[in-house]
C-alpha cells in the first residue's frame, strides 16, 4: 500500500465547560489512505464527530481547543494553516457531509445555489451559466432530475436532500470525504441506496473516505479498514476482517455481541455492563476498566499502549500485550 | 402452545386523518391477533403508520374504522370511566425516553404518578408507596438512591428505564413498545432489550414492538407483521418470514439491513424511488410504484391479503396466483 494520504497524530483535544474539561479526543492517531475507506466507529460522545471537525477546523473555540497534535493531508499539516488557507482546503480537498440532513442545508436558498456557492468559491473564474452547467450536472450524478435545479430544501424528502448534500461535498473532486454518520437519520431501503451511491461516485472520483458510524453493519459493508473510538482513544484498528472475524479488544468484542444477529438465533444478548464513563471525570488507566470483565492490577494503573499485532492490526489492551 | 388464549384482536382497523390536502390513510385495513404472553413485531419504514397502529390500538387516537377486542371486550363499545380502568391493562413505552418524561417531576414523582393515578395506593399512604416505587426501580436496574433524581440528570438508558418502571408499575397485560431502543447506543440497547424479555417472561406481558429495526424484531418476536403506508404487506411468524420473505417489499428491507460481517454477500434488491403520499393514495398496490414485478393489475384494484402458507399472509397478486 502506498504512503497514507491523511495521516491524524496525536491528536487532542478538549472542551472547557463550567463542570471541568472534557477530554473529548485524546492522543489520537489515525491514518487513510489513497482510495480507502475507513470506518470509524464508536458509541454516543466517544468523540467520532469531534475527529471530524477537528480535521476540518470546525471545532467551536472556546469552549473546544486543540489541545496538541497534527493533522497532515498529503504534506500539510491543516492545523498550521492560517483560516484564509483553511477556506481553500474545505470543500476542495477535504469535504464533510453531516449527519442531519434536514437541518444541514440552508432553507432559504435554492438546491442550486447551494451547489453553485462551493463551486464558486473555489473556481472564481467560472462564468454565471458554467456555474449552473455544473450544479445541473452535480445533482444528475446523485440521482436528482436537473429540473429540480431551483427547488428549495422543503421540497425534497429526507434522502434527497442527503444527496443534494453529497452533490455539494463532491461537487470540488475532493480527495478525501468525511462523512459524519450519513445515513443514521434515514430509512433501511433509503440508506441502502444512499451507501450504494457514496461508494461508486468514491470509486470514480477515488476519493478516500473516512466514514463516521455508530452501525457496525454499514461499516462491514462498506469499509476497507475500521478504527473503534472509546471515550476519545483509539482502542482498536485493523482491516473488516480482521475487526469483525477477529476482534482483539474487549470493547470491540462487547459491541460485536450487543447486535441482535439476523443469522443466529441468539436467547439473549450479551450487552456489555455499565456506561461511557463521564468525559470530565475519566477513569484513570484504561478508559474501559470499569466496563471491562478482564481488567487486571495494571488496567487501573496506566493507560496501556496501541500493540500492533501485524499486519495493520493494533489494539489498546494489556491481555493483548504480553504474548 | 396453540390453545394459548388471544389477548389483543383487531379487525379491519382504520385511521384517516383529516388534512388540509386530502385524507391521509395512516393506518388502512389493519387485522391481526396476539397471544397472551407472546410479542408482535410491526415493522416498516418511517411514515408507514406504525406508531398510529399502537396509538389507535389504545385508543389513544379514535379509529375511523374497526374493531379492536381486548381479552374479549370491544374497546370500540367501552365508555370513559371503563376505558380509564382498562388504561391499567394497557400501556405504552415511548420511543423518546428525552421527551417522554416531565422535566419537572423526579423518577419517584414520574413512578408515583401512575400509581396515584389508577387509585393503587393512597398519597397518604407513603411507606408502602415508596417501598413499591423502588421496588420497581430495582426491578428495572436503577439505583433507588436515584429516586429524587430529575431526568436531565439521568442518561438515556436510565431515562428509558424510567419509562418501563412506570408502565411495569400498573401490572399491565399488554404493553406496546412504540421504538424503545431506537435512541440508545447499542451497548446500552442491548441492556434494555435484554430487562423487557426477563420481565416478559416474569410477569407474562404480551408485546406490540413497534420498529424500523429488522435484527431487533427477529430477536423479541413471535410473528411480525410488515406495513407499508398503512396497509399489511405481509405477517407471518419470525422465522419463516427471514428464511423466506415473499413480498417484493419485505425481501427489499431485509435485503437492505447492513449486516457485520464482512463476508456477508447479500443479493441487493435495491429499490427505486421512496414513499408516495399516504393522503388519499390511489387504489392498487402502495407499492407498486417502487415494485420490480408490478404491472397494471397491481394498480387497479385493492389487494387482498392471502395466507399462502399455513400462518404466512402475503398481500401480492403476484404471489396469489402461483
Amino acid at each position: 500500500m502506498d504512503e497514507a494520504f491523511l495521516r491524524v497524530r496525536n491528536l487532542t483535544v478538549h472542551y472547557k465547560t463550567d463542570d471541568g474539561t472534557v477530554q473529548a479526543l485524546n492522543q489520537v492517531s489515525l491514518e487513510v489512505r489513497e482510495g480507502e475507506t475507513l470506518g470509524l466507529v464508536g458509541e454516543t460522545g466517544a468523540g467520532k464527530t469531534t475527529l471530524a471537525r477537528s480535521i476540518m477546523r470546525l471545532i467551536p473555540s472556546p469552549p473546544g481547543k486543540i489541545v496538541e497534535g497534527s493533522v497532515f493531508l498529503e504534506n500539510r499539516d491543516l492545523l498550521r494553516l492560517n483560516e484564509l488557507e483553511m477556506l481553500k482546503v474545505r470543500g476542495k480537498s477535504v469535504s464533510m457531509i453531516f449527519q442531519d440532513p434536514m437541518t444541514s442545508l440552508n432553507p432559504i436558498l435554492t438546491v442550486g445555489d447551494q451547489i453553485e456557492e462551493v463551486i464558486s468559491v473555489h473556481n472564481p473564474q467560472l462564468s454565471k451559466d458554467q456555474l449552473k452547467n455544473k450544479a445541473r450536472e452535480m445533482l444528475e450524478l446523485v440521482g436528482i432530475s436537473s429540473d429540480r435545479i431551483n427547488e428549495y430544501p422543503h421540497q425534497f424528502s429526507g434522502g434527497m436532500k442527503q444527496r443534494v448534500i453529497i452533490a455539494i461535498s463532491l461537487a470540488c473532486n475532493p480527495k478525501l470525504l468525511i462523512a459524519d454518520e450519513p445515513t443514521t437519520a434515514l430509512d433501511v431501503t433509503i440508506q441502502a441506496q444512499i451507501l450504494e451511491m457514496i461508494g461508486k461516485l468514491k470509486e470514480q472520483t477515488n476519493a478516500a473516505m473516512l466514514l463516521i458510524t455508530h452501525d457496525l453493519g454499514v461499516v462491514a459493508q462498506n469499509c476497507d479498514r475500521v478504527a473503534v473510538i472509546y471515550a476519545g482513544e483509539i482502542v482498536e484498528t485493523g482491516t473488516i476482517q480482521q475487526i469483525f472475524k477477529n476482534p482483539q479488544h474487549p470493547y470491540t468484542i462487547g459491541l460485536l455481541e450487543s447486535i441482535p444477529s439476523l443469522a443466529k438465533k441468539v436467547k439473549r444478548l450479551n450487552p456489555i455492563a455499565g456506561m461511557m464513563p463521564d468525559p470530565t471525570d475519566l477513569p484513570v488507566g484504561c478508559k474501559f476498566n470499569p466496563r471491562c470483565k478482564l481488567s487486571v492490577e495494571s488496567c487501573f494503573q496506566r493507560i496501556p499502549p496501541l500493540k500492533d499485532l501485524g499486519n495493520g492490526h493494533a489494539v489498546r489492551c494489556f491481555l493483548r500485550d504480553k504474548d | 402452545m396453540t390453545d394459548k388464549k388471544t389477548l389483543i384482536k383487531v379487525e379491519r382497523l382504520k385511521k384517516y386523518f383529516d388534512t388540509p390536502s386530502g385524507n391521509l390513510h395512516a393506518v388502512d385495513d389493519v387485522s391481526f391477533s396476539i397471544k397472551k404472553g407472546e410479542t408482535l413485531g410491526v415493522v416498516g419504514e418511517s411514515g408507514c403508520g406504525k406508531s398510529t397502529l399502537g396509538r389507535t390500538i389504545l385508543r389513544l387516537h379514535e379509529p375511523t374504522d374497526g374493531n379492536v377486542w381486548f381479552d374479549g371486550l370491544d374497546l370500540g363499545q367501552v365508555g370513559k370511566t371503563e376505558m380509564k380502568n382498562l388504561r391499567r391493562k394497557m400501556q405504552i413505552i415511548f420511543q423518546d425516553p428525552f421527551a417522554s418524561l416531565n422535566p419537572r417531576m423526579t423518577v419517584g414523582q414520574t413512578i408515583a404518578e401512575s400509581l396515584l393515578i389508577q387509585k393503587l395506593y393512597k398519597p397518604r399512604d407513603k411507606k408502602n408507596l415508596e417501598k413499591r416505587i423502588s421496588d420497581l426501580m430495582e426491578m428495572v436496574g436503577i439505583a433507588p438512591r436515584l429516586i429524587n433524581s430529575y431526568p436531565h440528570e439521568l442518561d438515556g438508558g436510565r431515562r428509558q428505564r424510567v419509562g418501563i418502571a412506570r408502565v411495569i408499575a400498573l401490572n399491565p397485560q399488554f404493553i406496546v413498545c412504540d421504538e424503545p431502543v431506537s435512541a440508545l447506543d447499542v451497548s446500552i440497547q442491548a441492556q434494555v432489550l435484554n430487562l423487557m424479555q426477563d420481565l416478559q417472561e416474569k410477569f407474562g406481558f404480551t408485546y406490540l414492538f413497534i420498529t424500523h429495526d429488522l435484527s431487533v424484531v427477529k430477536h423479541l418476536s413471535t410473528d411480525i407483521l410488515v406495513m407499508y403506508l398503512g396497509k399489511m404487506v405481509e405477517k407471518a411468524p419470525a422465522d419463516s418470514l427471514f428464511e423466506n420473505p415473499l413480498h417484493p417489499y419485505t425481501q427489499a428491507l431485509l435485503s437492505a439491513i447492513p449486516v457485520p460481517d464482512p463476508d456477508f454477500q447479500v443479493k441487493r434488491v435495491l429499490l427505486e424511488g421512496e414513499l408516495i403520499s399516504p393522503i388519499n393514495p390511489k387504489p392498487g398496490c402502495r407499492f407498486a410504484q417502487r415494485c420490480p414485478m408490478a404491472d397494471e393489475a397491481c394498480r387497479r384494484e385493492e389487494i387482498p391479503l392471502v395466507e399462502i402458507k399455513p400462518k404466512h399472509f402475503v398481500a401480492c397478486l403476484k404471489l396469489a396466483k402461483i
